[in-house]
């Protein structure tokens, strides 16, 4: 391969349209701060909205690439570096719909904090590039320097408002912590990378399967190495790493902090975007590379996700600021998708994609919500800041307790959907593999739903049940803040109550990963 | 008259109404609200009249609707009532305006949004009556939840947030259990292997050849091997082959501990209580005479049925070297929930003085031990006697609820002790007042007497002892009513705040009685309202027990008897 690359060509035409998402993003990310720069002061918003176009070429561009290679995917380029399949492009779109959102969630945010700044629209931009590339990424090479693309801005991000100590604290824990697991993570990789003598995903998994059913060949290079052992630590290491970026229980400690930190939309953005990122790198590592030793890792994942639920639930119970305790029931929901991970079937793959889908308008509308509390000499993130909201904006009130519902997953709303194949994976996967165990993580897992119904409903109460109004000034919204609360409510509704085109869409993209870890499960 | 989509209609109309008055109405325009709101209940009444056209000679589901929904899950927007369903759709929109009616004057604060709730809450309710998908029914299971979570915790009393999260997460546990036993079921109903055992007998009896909802049957058949279905008849003809063992075993509590938290069975009752306490009156009389049937309904259509070889199992248990079964742990709760509850209420009230409300709540819970009791027989009789307990349960508890509430409205206490000799001051109170304590003690020519007499009888077929214990528990309760009578009316007034409280006004008048009128006929001639529950009754007995000897005099031989006693 190296040769090759010395007598043709690094990259070809072909490989440059399958990344031009990407480039668009780049490129718009450029010209938003090349604006900041040009544009006065007062000006500066104007950076936002050319963002959110820059989103939106790149929405086109990518639907626009999925319609003409809908028939002949997965797509390989730059010498296996990139993969275009249905998995990368329903993922890139839930990337896009995030960072939509954050920039629309922003504009009004950043103008009260005074930090209306040019920059920010353009790290949210290459934050989003390094998400594009984690989701077609194929190789441990690609897929960690996305992976570090997207941190290292996401740094930034979360210590962005930086004349405010919460914000610095959270940014510098978050780095710390991040630059650790990071660490930890190519550690496995690197292990990873000896055992299977590629850093190709597909053929780290062909390597792998040998590993496990061949025994090694008598004088070949690694005989009498203990390879099954080593695989398992590469495993661990990796499984470690990427449990920090979901912010899985142990290590999930950053999050709160973080999250409560953070400039409120970089937090919905860190919630979402972020974190479906990191699912796509799990997901693509655990099914397809360590796909063969789904076996090994399902029970160590299976009770990482059985903590998760419970601890994030449970923290959350006694969080008194909004924002740490989405914090807490973000931790809890990373568990939550863990278990489409762990089903790996068909039900499993839908359950992880739509949830997520989910996940990002409801997580992002609650912020979204959050931010229209937030004024001058009010922060507004407090749970007890919604008090009266019902009768004071009860618009806002209806919508945050539809994201609320949908996050606890009451039926009709998105949330259900989400949760019913999630469950439904874990439960065919006991079937399939005729083991009780997956049978009672499902219990486990969906009792403490019922945990979770607790704190949501708590906004509910402050907003309808409690007596008193917290500030009876009225709501001062921007309209690209309203139109995002919309699209996400709007959203969380139509999945909910007609998850048809979605749950389709879904299954007949993620169908690229069936084969791997599972065997083929039918959705039917 | 043929209403098309007439459950659709059902269902959805209170939804409309209550867009009407989000929309249309001003926020304080309460007098507007409250006229237009009983109004639209007294429609939605007058529409579900219509149910009452129901086939009772052929039985099986009516009045069905079938739409594609979600194929890619197999769930399909389908409606079908049977006769039990007819019964309870009905009190439920009676409740309906009865409830609004009630309202007038107790609430005070946020008309609208009241209402609002209140119709959105009957949409629900209804809606899980009316559902023959199970994924349909869920949905309109869990959502119930949130309107009346709602009315406790706004319209509520003192330690109303803590009554209403209470209720909310206490129901949730049982519903999410649930949940994961709808999936099982639905993967099941892919299993050709299994469904392809399914006798042409076990599918007659749930739905006749020739019949509209056969050929609903039918399909979801078919569309059970292409993927899966929902359709409530064809999982439960699946149940007839389902294999006894520790998978239908879990499958029977994964859905009864749903089902037996919303009864309430004894020993997951306790929140009712509290919601009751807490609730507004409205509240009480829509949880007590509906929201409790959801659970008992949801035995009777699912779990008996759905998994009949762990309804009627004896022998499934092995502990402390005792054989038991699962029957045995229903019937042991129902039991011991017709004696607890009536002790319960007697040592509230007689002991403690305390909340008339409590003690009607937990005559409810005794109550809904004899419905159970009655399910659990597993004989026709029984089973007519816990459906036709389901209905006058929702008579008389919401009767009392609103009579506690009369009284409430006047005093601003429930407390047994702050009353006495109000017979002297409010003699047409004290009337109604009596007919329902009758009607609660079980007073022959009154409606509990049908009912629990039927139950009782189902249960003692089954096994004297069941029988025995129940009448203990019945003799209880006629204990407290009779004294909680005596106590309120009979006497010298001797409390002064008492003296000068003013009688029933015509809107209390206007709701008491037709609920004092169906409580009599019902008890003096129940044959109609027996004849629209006796066939779904024997298709659940025959799925159940397909060896069960019925009479002679059974509903199939009914009409040519019929003609020869004419003669």
């Amino acid at each position: 391969m190296f040769l090759q690359a010395n007598t043709t060509t690094l990259f070809s035409a072909s490989d440059l349209q399958l990344i031009v998402p990407e480039l668009i993003l780049t490129l718009s990310a450029c010209v938003v701060l090349v604006m900041e720069v040009i544009l006065p002061r007062r000006e500066h918003k104007w950076t936002a909205y050319a963002a959110l176009g820059g989103v939106a070429l790149s929405a086109v561009s990518l639907f626009l690439l999925w319609q003409t290679n809908r028939d002949n995917l997965p797509l390989n380029a730059f010498y296996g570096m990139v993969r275009i399949d249905g998995f990368a492009l329903i993922f890139k779109m839930i990337f896009l719909l995030a960072a939509a959102l954050t920039i629309a969630i922003s504009v009004r945010y950043l103008e009260v904090e005074g930090e209306q700044r040019g920059e920010y629209y353009a790290l949210v931009l290459f934050a989003t590039v390094g998400m594009l590339f984690l989701g077609c990424g194929y190789d441990l090479i690609s897929l960690y320097i996305s992976l570090e693309l997207m941190a290292l801005t996401f740094y930034v991000l979360v210590g962005f408002t930086k004349r405010e100590r919460r914000s610095n604290e959270a940014g510098m824990k978050y780095f710390l912590l991040g630059a650790f697991s990071s660490g930890v993570l190519l550690y496995g990789m690197s292990l990873l990378f000896g055992v299977a003598g590629s850093t190709n995903l597909g053929d780290i998994s062909r390597s792998i399967n040998v590993i496990l059913t061949a025994p090694p060949l008598e004088g070949a290079l690694n005989a009498g190495l203990p390879l099954r052992p080593l695989l398992l630590l590469a495993m661990i290491a990796v499984a470690a790493g990427l449990f920090f970026k979901l912010a899985a229980v142990p290590f999930h400690m950053w999050a709160p902090d973080a999250y409560e930190g953070a400039p409120t939309p970089v937090t919905a953005f860190l919630s979402t975007g972020s974190k479906a990122a990191s699912f796509a790198l799990f997901a693509r590592i655990f099914l397809e590379a360590l796909g063969g030793m789904r076996a090994d890792w399902a029970p160590l994942v299976g009770l990482v996700a059985a903590v998760t639920i419970m601890v994030g639930n449970w923290a959350a119970v006694t969080q008194v600021n909004a924002k740490r305790l989405l914090a807490y029931s973000s931790i809890s929901n990373a568990g939550y998708l863990l278990l489409g991970v762990i089903a790996a079937n068909e039900y499993g793959y839908v359950g992880l994609v739509v949830y997520l889908l989910v996940y990002t308008l409801m997580n992002i509308g609650a912020f979204g919500v959050i931010i229209s509390l937030r004024r001058r000499g009010l922060v507004g993130d407090n749970v007890d800041d919604f008090t009266g909201l019902g009768q004071k904006a009860p618009g806002m009130a209806l919508m945050m307790t539809i994201f609320m519902l949908s996050l606890g997953g009451l039926p009709l709303t998105g949330g259900f959907i989400g949760k019913w194949f999630l469950f439904g994976g874990l439960l065919q996967r006991a079937d399939a593999d005729g083991k009780d165990w997956y049978i009672w993580l499902a219990v486990w897992a969906i009792l403490n739903t019922v945990v979770s119904f607790f704190y949501y409903v708590r906004f509910i109460r402050v907003m309808y049940l409690g007596d008193g109004v917290a500030d009876a000034r009225p709501l001062s919204l921007s309209p690209a803040l309203r139109a995002a609360l919309v699209v996400a409510v709007v959203g969380v509704i139509v999945i909910g109550v007609y998850p048809q085109p979605f749950i389709n869409l879904a299954q007949s993209l993620v169908s690229s990963l069936t084969g791997a870890a599972s065997g083929a499960f039918a959705l039917k | 008259m043929k209403i098309p989509y007439l459950l659709s209609v059902i269902t959805w109309l209170p939804l409309v109404g209550a867009l009407i008055i989000l929309f249309a109405f001003k926020k304080d325009n309460a007098r507007g609200i409250k006229r237009f709101a009983t109004a639209w209940f007294g429609l939605v009444f007058l529409v579900s009249l219509a149910l009452l056209a129901y086939n009772r000679a052929a039985g099986g589901m009516q009045f069905i609707e079938d739409c594609q929904w979600i194929p890619i899950i197999g769930a399909r927007y389908q409606m079908g009532v049977d006769g039990v369903a007819v019964l309870l759709i009905v009190l439920t929109t009676l409740l309906g305006v009865i409830a609004a009616l009630s309202s007038w004057e107790y609430i005070g604060k946020r008309e609208q949004e009241y209402y609002v709730l209140l119709l959105l809450l009957q949409a629900a309710v209804v809606g899980v009556f009316a559902s023959m998908d199970l994924f349909l029914f869920y949905l309109f299971f869990e959502v119930s939840l949130v309107p009346m979570y709602f009315l406790i915790g706004i319209w509520g009393g003192e330690r109303r947030l803590y009554a209403a999260i209470k209720f909310f997460l206490y129901t949730l546990v049982g519903s999410v259990i649930m949940l994961l036993g709808v999936l099982k079921m639905y993967f099941l109903t892919q299993d050709a292997a299994l469904t392809g055992t399914i006798t042409p007998a076990v599918m007659d009896n749930l739905a006749a050849a020739g019949t509209e909802a056969r050929a609903v049957l039918d399909n979801a058949r078919a569309a059970a091997g292409a993927g899966g279905t929902f359709n409530i008849m064809f999982l439960q003809a699946l149940g007839s082959v389902l294999p006894m063992g520790t998978m239908q075993v879990l499958l029977f509590f994964a859905f009864a501990i749903g089902f037996a938290i919303k009864v309430p069975m004894w020993p997951f009752h306790t929140w009712l209580p509290d919601a009751h306490v807490e609730a507004p009156t409205a509240g009480s009389v829509i949880l007590a005479g509906i929201l409790l049937k959801l659970g008992t309904y949801g035995f009777f259509r699912f779990n008996l049925p759905m998994f009949p070889e762990a309804a009627k199992d004896l022998s499934y248990f092995h502990l402390f070297g005792a054989t038991f079964g699962v029957r045995h742990i229903m019937v042991a709760l129902a039991i011991i929930g017709i004696i607890y509850g009536a002790l319960a209420a007697m040592y509230f009230v007689v002991v403690k003085d305390g909340d008339v409300k409590k003690l009607v709540a937990y005559s409810s819970v005794s109550s809904m031990g004899i419905v159970m009791l009655g399910l659990f027989a597993l004989n026709p009789n029984g089973l007519n006697g816990a459906v036709l307990h389901m209905i006058n349960h929702g008579i008389y508890s919401a009767a009392l609820f609103l009579l506690v509430g009369i009284i409430y409205e006047r005093r601003h206490t429930r407390k047994v002790s702050e009353f006495g000799g109000l017979s002297h001051v409010m003699p047409g109170y004290a009337t109604v007042f009596l007919a329902m304590t009758m009607t609660a003690i079980g007073l022959p020519l009154l409606c509990v007497f049908i009912s629990e007499f039927l139950a009782m009888r189902g249960a003692f077929e089954a096994q004297p002892w069941w029988a025995a214990w129940a009448a203990l528990g019945i003799i209880l309760n006629a204990g407290y009513m009779l004294w909680l009578y005596q106590r309120m009316f009979f006497g010298h007034v001797d409390n002064p705040k008492n003296e000068n409280l003013s009688d029933m006004n015509g809107r209390e008048w206007a709701y008491m009685l037709p609920l004092v009128l169906l409580s009599l006929w019902i008890g003096v001639y129940p044959k109609p309202f027996i004849e629209y529950v006796q066939r779904p009754v024997n298709a659940v007995v025959r799925q159940v027990r397909p060896d069960y000897p019925f009479q002679p005099s059974a509903p199939q031989q009914t009409p040519t008897t019929a003609r020869v006693e004419h003669k």
